[in-house]
């Protein structure tokens, strides 16, 4: 039956809570709002994940069938500045997970630092990301655009010429990542702003606890990005 | 004792003073609401709009079939026309179709909820189906598009100068709206239900949407990636699924169709959910087998992910395979029939009466299952290679789509219409527009089975003339189909101004949504209900008004 009991759990609501700005009306507590929203976010993680697994089933289709192809081509990335990159996009993972840590200490200040430098090192990954790119060009190395096979002599033509799909998939994988960074960078300026008028450091810190998974998640799909687009077959060199 | 006031008597109802249609005035407070009612009825009006227009492309090619030359139109018009069709109607209409009119307007409040989790967020679903339909319109402006809806490469990315990049985009855009309306939906069935809303009291209309959103959730993005990947092999010449560069078209296939058979479920699923509530109210009993159809519909959501390979068993898969997507595909049949034998027992005594929303259901139940049993023709090996590519196989999914989902949404839409407007539609026309529906349906598409029986290929502007007389049976009934939904537009409007008011409980229905004004507040229930009964209770509803005359009165 839907009987209303007048008030009893309205009313104990409002001596737990103390209602912050941010607590939206349809919800009946801060504490739902904020599961919802934790929820909402891995739900979305969850479509990228199926983003990325198309990706990924098309990645382990074209290796299987082209592996000398795939072998020889990763060989032309350069390790270097791919480890580079990991080591400089942990750290941002690392300087995200201090800025959540900062907006439930309330430290105004420090969330407004770790989020610049989660975004400085987001940026030094794309500048890298960048110079890989011009490289790829430089090289001739870009199917559709600009792209020889006179690097891959060693396997025959045909071979050679399979040595596309895994240029393809290199620069849908990584294009598609560097996207996904090109949006979070944006977002994080948008918090620094917003962190920097103090909305995030008076107890309401779930936009940047689930931009936080977010950005980890960014970060996730590069670690499998770099040894299978990176490190295939090193010995084979 | 229940704060919830007293049912007038229809003929003494009124509007009340405050609901949420006069809550706020002014064009923006509804581009700006974040009401989920309000959100509702801009996805109604909208997807009418591209029904309609959906609905015009379906005219011209019955119209081009009516002869056997190919006169009236040319074949790559015909091309684009069937495109469009295919296009508008499915990303358009029928994936949006229930549940983000529906849905949206009736989950939170079948829950006990005041909104969706995220009111933005749904909200920019809307603006983002509304993007999606623009970019349809701009292609189709520009020139249209001839691929078929289904993207097929390398006809897609090497063969056409139509505009794919254009409508490509445009189903990118209106995925992320279908997401975020499932990703709304889970969230909110997951978090938000009432104190006493347990799972297995839930009405089964939010149980079928919580399938369907599932779908979207896990299977749009698969097809904006795919998408993504046509586009970019279009524009810079990326070669995923270009053979002379080490693709395979036929990956695109599988990733298009992994997302593409869960999608038919997505559109059929809400509907489902519409007989149940509708089925039960009408035979005035709780509908048999409560937590079997619960649970045939998550079956048929994670039995959907697994059967996409059906699709191409002619395109050159392995047998291996192909026996095994067979063997899945059958299995389908399972909790599809659970659902229709349940339906058809709950009728067992039942005290059944035949308003307009239980022609639409019967309509529903007799047409889906001529589509789902044809569907099985299909799943088996054999048959397929004959059968598929005919009009055999349109036949088949426009009496699952058109026969099924279709009539489920305007049975939903005649049902749920006092409670979304306040106002009842006229009974008698609405009547023969059911009936129409139906009959006009039957016309149309029956004779196609027969067509693609015999071998008529689905796609041609042109057939040969032993197979006019269906095709002629066909338009016809065509015409007669197009008058069916066109009655209900036209005093579905009428009603909004002189339609008899409804009052709170027009059919003495036992859901959360029936205790409440119609039509609604705009946050819904003044107090959250704490719900202490099972869904189709109909003693409690007897009880509940007896109490209610003693209290309130």
């Amino acid at each position: 039956m839907v009987v209303t009991q007048p008030g009893e759990l309205h009313e104990e609501h409002e001596h737990e809570h103390v209602h912050l700005p941010q607590h939206r009306h349809h919800f009946e507590t801060e504490e739902q709002q904020r599961e919802a929203a934790s929820f909402g976010m891995w739900l979305f993680l969850l479509t990228e994940i199926m983003f990325f697994g198309g990706l990924f089933m098309a990645y382990l289709l074209y290796r299987n069938w082209y592996n000398p192809a795939f072998v020889a081509a990763s060989h032309t990335l350069s390790i270097k500045l791919g480890a580079l990159n990991t080591a400089i996009l942990i750290t941002s993972g690392f300087c995200m997970a201090m800025a959540v840590w900062a907006a439930e200490t309330r430290k105004r200040k420090a969330l407004v630092n770790f989020l610049g430098l989660t975004n400085f090192f987001g940026i030094a990954f794309l500048v890298v990301k960048y110079f890989e790119y011009a490289e790829k060009w430089h090289d001739s190395h870009i199917p559709g655009l600009k792209f020889s096979i006179a690097d891959f002599g060693k396997l025959g033509v045909d071979m050679a010429q399979k040595t596309q799909v895994y240029y393809s998939l290199y620069f849908a994988m990584t294009g598609m990542h560097a996207l996904h960074m090109i949006i979070g960078i944006v977002l994080i300026f948008w918090y620094m702003v917003r962190a920097n008028r103090g909305e995030f450091t008076e107890g309401y810190v779930a936009p940047i606890e689930n931009f936080g998974l977010y950005w980890h998640f960014v970060d996730i799909v590069w670690i499998f990005l770099f040894p299978l687009l990176y490190l295939i077959d090193l010995g084979a060199k | 004792m229940s704060t919830i006031v007293s049912l007038p008597d229809q003929s003494t109802a009124a509007l009340p003073k405050r609901n949420y249609l006069n809550a706020e005035h002014g064009l923006l407070s509804w581009l700006l609401t974040g009401d989920h009612k309000r959100i509702a009825m801009l996805y109604l009006i909208s997807i009418t709009g591209f029904f309609f227009l959906g609905g015009a492309f379906a005219g011209l090619v019955r119209l081009e079939l009516l002869t056997p030359a190919g006169d009236l139109l040319a074949a790559d018009t015909y091309n684009k026309m069937f495109t469009m069709h295919g296009i508008v109607m499915i990303f358009l209409f029928l994936v949006p179709s229930v549940p983000a009119t529906l849905g949206n307007f009736l989950i939170p409040i079948m829950i006990g909820a005041r909104d969706l989790a995220f009111p933005k967020i749904n909200l920019l679903s809307w603006y983002l189906y509304l993007i999606g339909g623009t970019f349809t319109l701009t292609a189709l402006v520009l020139g249209g598009v001839d691929t078929g809806w289904t993207f097929t490469t390398p006809l897609s990315t090497h063969y056409l100068n139509t505009h794919v990049i254009t409508t490509g985009l445009a189903i990118f855009v209106a995925g992320f709206s279908s997401i975020f309306t499932g990703l709304n939906f889970i969230v909110t069935i997951h978090r938000m239900r009432a104190p006493g809303m347990t799972w297995f009291r839930m009405p089964l209309f939010v149980w079928s949407n919580y399938a369907a959103s599932i779908l979207m959730v896990l299977g749009t993005p698969v097809l904006a990636i795919a998408i993504v990947l046509v586009v970019l092999e279009r524009t810079i010449g990326l070669g995923v699924f270009d053979p002379a560069k080490g693709g395979d078209p036929l990956l695109f296939q599988h990733l298009f169709w992994f997302y593409s058979h869960p999608a038919v479920y997505i559109m059929i699923l809400p509907g489902m959910g519409v007989i149940s509530e509708v089925m039960a109210n009408f035979s005035r009993k709780r509908v048999f087998g409560y937590t079997a159809v619960a649970f045939s519909s998550v079956a048929i959501a994670v039995f959907g992910f697994f059967v996409w390979a059906h699709h191409m068993f002619i395109m050159g898969v392995s047998n291996y395979s192909a026996l095994v997507f067979s063997l899945l595909t059958m299995l389908v049949a399972v909790p599809s029939a659970i659902k229709i034998f349940n339906w058809s027992a709950t009728l067992y005594k039942g005290s059944i009466t035949f308003e307009t929303p239980m022609l639409y259901a019967f309509g529903f139940i007799g047409l889906f299952t001529i589509g789902g049993l044809t569907g099985v023709f299909l799943g088996s090996l054999g048959m397929d290679i004959h059968l598929t590519e005919t009009y055999f196989i349109v036949a088949h999914f426009h009496f699952v789509m058109v026969g099924g989902m279709l009539m489920a949404f305007l049975a939903g839409i005649h049902f749920w219409w006092p409670k979304m407007t306040g106002r009842m539609y006229p009974e008698s026309l609405s009547k023969l527009a059911a009936v129409t529906t139906f009959i006009g349906f039957i016309l149309t598409f029956f004779p196609q089975f027969i067509l693609g029986y015999l071998g008529m290929p689905r796609r041609y502007h042109a057939y040969p003339a032993d197979y006019q007389v269906l095709n002629v049976l066909s338009t016809a009934g065509a015409t007669v189909l197009g008058v069916g939904y066109l009655l209900p537009i036209l005093y579905l409007a009428w009603s909004l101004k002189y339609g008899e008011i409804a009052g709170p409980n027009p059919w003495q229905a036992t859901g959360l949504e029936w205790q409440l004004q119609s039509p609604p507040l705009t946050e819904n229930f003044t107090e959250i209900p704490y719900v202490d009964y099972e869904a189709y209770d109909f003693e409690w509803l007897a009880h509940k008004q007896k109490q209610e005359v003693t209290t309130v009165g």
